[in-house]
């Protein structure tokens, strides 16, 4: 039941474009998974999610605001952020729903109707 | 809380040894403190959600650039004391509504990062946005910080 929080290291492997691994949350409910993602700096127009081998990737391009002026003190990094994590087999991949507010994303994962857990009364 | 006083100790000129800065500056502001109300704030210091600021100076602008995702703009706090920036706030825990965090990266808790100015700004036209979790603070510089040409007569 652990599969989704296990990330695939090397599906950073092959790429030109540098990425930066943004910070995530994992909440588990009854009904599914709720991650948290933090990608200051990206719209909805430059968020990419896609689902692949069981693997979830998000993509997050940032727009940043442009600035007039010279850089006198710098901390952050211009660069787009990506992650990716493993699903569990128990989640319904065609029912991730995502949403991005403020920079942070939020998806939604359902599990499948066949594993959330049942009451079962006896009569 | 009283957030004043913590706005006019001296601040370091940044440099890149600024993260012991920050560190000297929490231990500084903690033995200032009261006893208790400084084990309250311990925390912050252990967790360390220090948000990335950048800085610009134009010719009439001085504009600070903070990385705060998923925040609540009423939960951002920005004054302005002695040439001193400080943006400050809180971000509180969600509820996981009854749910298993089964990994927690995001911090939550308070913040507070404060810069020294480098040229005089006028305090009465500070504006800020906050914009898809980056805030944007745009100081105008005073009068008299503006660069001026002179022309010989």
């Amino acid at each position: 039941m652990n599969t989704l929080t296990r990330e695939t290291r090397d599906g950073d492997r092959a790429q030109a474009e540098q990425f930066i691994s943004p910070p995530a949350s994992v909440i588990e409910g009854a009904d599914g998974y709720t991650l948290e993602v933090e990608m200051p700096g990206v719209t909805k127009d430059g968020f990419d999610i896609s689902f692949e081998n069981n693997e979830l990737t998000i993509i997050g391009r940032r727009s940043l605001p442009a600035v007039e002026g010279m850089l006198i003190h710098h901390e952050s990094r211009p660069d787009n952020f990506r992650r990716t994590f493993e699903l569990d087999p128990s989640i319904d991949a065609n029912k991730i729903s995502a949403k991005i507010e403020h920079g942070l994303v939020t998806l939604t994962l359902p599990k499948a109707e066949h594993v959330k857990p049942r009451k079962i009364t006896v009569s | 809380m009283d957030l004043i006083r913590y706005q006019t100790r001296d601040l370091a000129p940044w440099s890149a040894l600024d993260r012991w800065g920050n560190l000297r500056d929490e231990l500084n502001s903690f033995f200032e403190m009261p006893f208790w109300s400084g084990f309250a704030r311990a925390g912050q210091l252990f967790t360390g959600w220090s948000p990335a600021l950048d800085l610009y100076e134009s010719g009439d602008n001085v504009v600070a650039v903070v990385e705060l995702p998923g925040m609540r703009k009423e939960d951002i706090d920005i004054s302005l004391h002695d040439g001193t920036l400080t943006i400050s706030g809180e971000r509180k825990r969600e509820s996981t509504g009854g749910g298993k965090a089964q990994r927690t990266e995001r911090y939550v808790g308070t913040f507070r990062r404060s810069i020294a100015l480098p040229t005089r700004v006028d305090a009465d036209k500070v504006t800020a946005t906050y914009q898809d979790g980056i805030l944007k603070v745009t100081l105008p510089k005073a009068e008299e910080a503006k660069p001026k040409q002179i022309q010989v007569s």
